[in-house]
């Protein structure tokens, strides 16, 4: 099977690669936004926690 | 079993756990999904009547099954947090209605997008089609419903009741194939005899389904560790594990 056959999905290739690339992209969203949301949190706690032993 | 159940219901426990647990599900999701991607998209053969458009099953399926599990596994946390009281678990099932909520709307836009070329029409007013479509709104009601409140824990468990009402939506969904004349086709893998469906597609299957599984449990994880974090924002254990004294 050559590259371009791989890509042409037997002239399904719109309905294949749209589900494959918005499942990825869904599936990337769930993971990169509780990490932002982590990330927030913690530099948030530690700024807090900073300022009132430094009080 | 009750006491471990317990203990780790305990914040700092939890906090500590899935800090471990997490990293090797999150590599167990990458090797699964790579290995079952190889197998799936380029491995297994096109199929005799659909041709390579198939290929959607091995995303479409999994994703279906995820959002019954998902849910059962959400109702089954909030029912523990309205029973005992856990808190921890109340922010489990918090944590699990987003995710919930992506498996339900993937396996819809899979369908659909499967549906077109097959069937020839993206949407139909079929049973299969509309429980599925109910289930996502009771993924949105539920989350809707825990915001709703000024209290948190009132949200949670008026959430909850909402959730556990919600199950008898999943049955429905998983027989809608057998009890009513569906366009959708019934089910080819969880049948008594064998599976109607080669080898070669059953294996990359499951592998995609482990991996969504695998997928499921860190992303949980990491955002119930999170709001655990929030919620405790206030004890000396989470000082401790910020490395603040």
């Amino acid at each position: 099977m050559s590259l371009s056959e791989f890509f042409h999905m037997g002239g399904y290739a719109f309905y294949v690669w749209t589900s494959y690339a918005l499942t990825a992209a869904i599936l990337v969203a769930n993971v990169v936004v509780p990490l932002q949301r982590r990330r927030k949190l913690v530099d948030d706690l530690r700024r807090r926690l900073r300022a009132r032993r430094n009080a | 079993m009750w006491t471990w159940l317990h203990k780790l219901g305990s914040p700092p426990r939890f906090y500590r756990w899935t800090g471990r647990l997490i990293p090797w599900f999150g590599a167990a999701t990458v090797l699964l999904m790579a290995a079952g991607l190889y197998g799936g998209l380029v491995l297994a053969p096109p199929d005799y009547q659909q041709g390579d458009s198939y290929r959607i099953i091995f995303i479409h399926v999994p994703a279906a099954w995820m959002s019954l599990f998902v849910y059962m596994v959400m109702a089954g946390a909030a029912a523990v947090g309205l029973i005992w009281r856990i808190k921890t678990s109340e922010i489990v099932a918090s944590a699990c209605a987003p995710l919930g909520a992506s498996f339900t709307f993937l396996a819809l836009a899979t369908g659909s997008l499967w549906g077109k070329p097959m069937w020839g029409t993206w949407w139909a007013w079929d049973p299969r089609l509309v429980s599925e479509l109910i289930l996502l709104f009771l993924y949105f009601g539920f989350m809707a419903l825990q915001g709703a409140f000024e209290d948190r824990r009132t949200g949670a468990r008026a959430a909850a009741v909402l959730a556990l009402v919600g199950v008898v939506n999943i049955p429905i969904i998983h027989y809608s194939v057998e009890w009513w004349n569906s366009l959708h086709q019934g089910p080819t893998v969880t049948k008594f005899d064998k599976p109607s469906i080669h080898l070669s597609m059953l294996i990359p299957l499951l592998l995609m389904a482990l991996a969504f599984k695998a997928y499921f449990v860190s992303v949980v994880l990491m955002r119930a560790r999170t709001e655990v974090l929030d919620r405790e924002r206030g004890n000396s254990w989470v000082r401790e594990a910020l490395g603040e004294q």
